[in-house]
């Protein structure tokens, strides 16, 4: 077989693992960079918030209540970035919301992601009555508007760490369940899933090793893209007061707290506001960039 | 390309695979209240046998069926009428279970192979799998097993740990082939298996596939879209169209003296690579028509030369003529009219 026209057809030796694949990547996009500096930036905060906070998130002190950040008249460097209206110090207070903003963020689309999953593959897969059955429902989902449903399910479970959780997770997944079943109608009819067919394979060995893998890295971009949103809608519902009970602190919960005295003391809100636009700014460089990471059609 | 010469061209053996009045029907129902059902009939009455040990070469246009027969024959299509044998046990009535177990026996190739080999599997689990699946190895035995099948397509030891698109299109193809080859089966059904891939490879993969099937002593149903692509590689060569199969005989006798209209005007349209023998060809004229709403009778009529009331009226009989030569036409060609057809385009 060593002849010419073998030669002519082989294609140049390509060593490279994904992980190289990735690392290149990452250093040829710029915003790909800022992003992953901003999303380990914000998890070091989160995990190493108790060394970093000077001050207990929820210590009150009456003397100095909304307190202006340092670097404006009556500031004091004791407390950074100022105090809100019980006297709390606003940077130890953001510094411990990343921990609940980033739970609630990647737990829920987690959760949703598995849920969408599961139910897009078969609904895609099996088609017919499965199809129509999940299809329905998730046009159900899509037909009454998230917040709201998310306050009545809140409002009934009563507000809690985990009930946030499972209520952002449980309205969400229909965008992955829609996505994951579009796809897997697209890759279902490939020659390759016929192949495993006319092997003998079973549904479930197909729509483990054939199915999923080539769904799944578009559900990682959507996904990431998620996060951030996971992230505004914990915000919204904590604003809301449906979210994030005190003393827990996050994010949302402080724009909530501050918003009264926006007009007097700008920074109650305005710091924990940057740090959700910073954390989703961040997310969503990532996720663009592992879109193109992915994307198996864009090389080197 | 590679001259492949077939020697003793008839194969007279035992039947392996055996194809009876084979149907498919495909409905497609259009709009939601004023639900319109049509029915495609892409395969519509089909008969054929194939010998152990021959390739049979079936071709046709773009709709005409060939594709389809082929997944049915794999058991991939549920047939909407007629039975499959394959040594004597009729596929067709078996359920998922023991078609899961016969299908060790019927193999296939597919035509692109860039769609057809999972891209996140390595080259180690596409041509180990079956054997996974069917729990006939593990461990060491399979690196040991997926290595000589390896081996057998010229594919090296180092390439093992690779993904698909790590592959030129030919070395792809010499995977998808090992991949099928896993089960040991009796049957290849190769669909297009060339016809994705550049000149000078076609002729690489047909000369191994040819080299395999002696070495294995492999039954192979070769798919093609036009005659020469399986001229050098079948045995028995069968033409369809439009869901039926028109004619079907030793290579020889279709390339030779074909019978029906159609078959002779597929030949016509063979380019001829030498300039002087050049000459005005009459192609066939129109369109294939579509398969949802056939012409009535012949399906070949609206095209046919020769066409006539009959022609229009009545579906033809798929009869043997001489021996293991069929035909489904009124009016076989005889030689005359053939010429009769060569004078006539030298006149025009």
């Amino acid at each position: 077989m060593e002849n010419l026209t073998e030669s002519m057809d082989a294609v140049p030796e390509r060593k490279e693992s994904l992980i190289k694949k990735m690392v290149y990547q990452l250093f040829k996009s710029k915003t790909g960079t800022i992003g992953l500096v901003i999303v380990i930036f914000v998890s070091l905060v989160a995990v190493f918030a108790p060394a970093l906070a000077m001050h207990d998130p929820a210590e009150t002190d009456a003397v100095n209540r909304l307190l202006p950040p340092f670097w404006l008249d009556g500031g004091s460097t004791e407390y950074l970035l100022g105090t809100d209206n019980l006297g709390r110090d606003v940077l130890s207070r953001i510094i411990y919301g990343s921990r609940v903003s980033l739970l609630v963020g990647i737990s829920a689309v987690l959760l949703a992601g598995l849920i969408g999953i599961i139910f897009g593959l078969i609904a895609g897969y099996y088609g017919k009555t499965w199809d129509f059955i999940i299809m329905r429902t998730v046009d159900s989902f899509l037909a009454i508007p998230n917040i709201l449903f998310m306050l009545i399910i809140l409002a009934v479970l009563g507000p809690s760490l985990v009930t946030l959780i499972l209520v952002l997770g449980g309205t969400t997944w229909v965008v992955y369940a829609r996505m994951v079943r579009s796809e897997t109608l697209s890759v279902k009819e490939r020659d390759y899933v016929r192949s495993a067919r006319a092997i003998g394979a079973k549904n479930f060995r197909i729509i483990v090793k054939y199915v999923l893998p080539n769904v799944i890295s578009s559900f990682i971009v959507i996904a990431t893209l998620n996060v951030a949103s996971t992230i505004i809608l914990e915000a919204s519902l904590s604003f809301l007061g449906l979210g994030i009970q005190p003393p827990d602190v996050s994010w949302g919960l402080m724009l909530s707290d501050g918003r009264e005295y926006i007009a007097t003391s700008w920074w109650v809100a305005t710091f924990p506001g940057l740090a959700i636009t910073l954390t989703v700014l961040g997310v969503i460089f990532l996720g663009d960039w592992l879109r193109d990471v992915l994307d198996p059609k864009i090389k080197d | 390309m590679a001259e492949i010469n077939i020697e003793n061209n008839r194969v007279e053996e035992e039947i392996i695979l055996e194809v009876q009045n084979l149907k498919k029907h495909f409905e497609i129902s259009k709009g939601f209240i004023n639900k319109e059902v049509s029915t495609v009939r892409a395969v519509d009455g089909v008969d054929f046998e194939v010998f152990k040990g021959e390739t049979l070469g079936i071709v046709g246009e773009s709709g005409c069926g060939k594709s389809t027969t082929g997944q049915l024959v794999l058991g991939l299509l549920e047939p909407t009428e007629g039975k499959i044998y394959f040594q004597d046990n009729e596929i067709s009535a078996l359920n998922q279970k023991e078609l899961r177990a016969a299908r060790r026996n019927l193999q296939v190739i597919f035509q692109d192979p860039y769609s057809s080999l999972n891209p996140r599997m390595t080259v180690e689990d596409i041509i180990g799998e079956p054997l996974v699946v069917h729990k006939l190895a593990s461990g060491k035995e399979l690196r040991k097993k997926v290595l000589r099948l390896m081996n057998l397509v010229g594919l090296q030891e180092h390439q093992m740990k690779r993904y698909p698109h790590e592959f030129s299109g030919g070395q792809r193809q010499r995977i998808g082939i090992a991949r099928a080859l896993a089960l040991e089966p009796k049957v290849i059904v190769c669909d297009e298996a060339v016809s994705a891939l550049d000149v000078s490879i076609q002729a690489q993969i047909l000369n191994l596939l040819k080299k395999l099937q002696r070495q294995l002593d492999l039954t192979y149903i070769f798919i093609a879209h036009g005659l020469p692509a399986v001229r050098h590689i079948s045995n028995r060569i069968g033409v369809m169209y439009l869901g039926r199969m028109v004619e079907l005989a030793d290579r020889n006798a279709i390339f030779e003296k074909p019978l029906h209209p159609y078959t002779y005007a597929l030949l016509d349209s063979v380019p001829i690579p030498d300039p002087k023998l050049r000459k005005e060809s009459q192609v066939i004229e129109g369109e294939i028509p579509n398969p949802s709403n056939p012409p009535s009778g012949c399906h070949f009529h609206p095209r046919c030369p020769f066409a006539n009331d009959v022609c229009k009226n009545e579906v033809p009989e798929y009869r043997e003529i001489f021996d293991g030569h069929y035909v489904a036409c009124h009016y076989p060609l005889t030689d005359h009219e053939t010429q009769v057809i060569s004078t006539e385009k030298e006149k025009s």
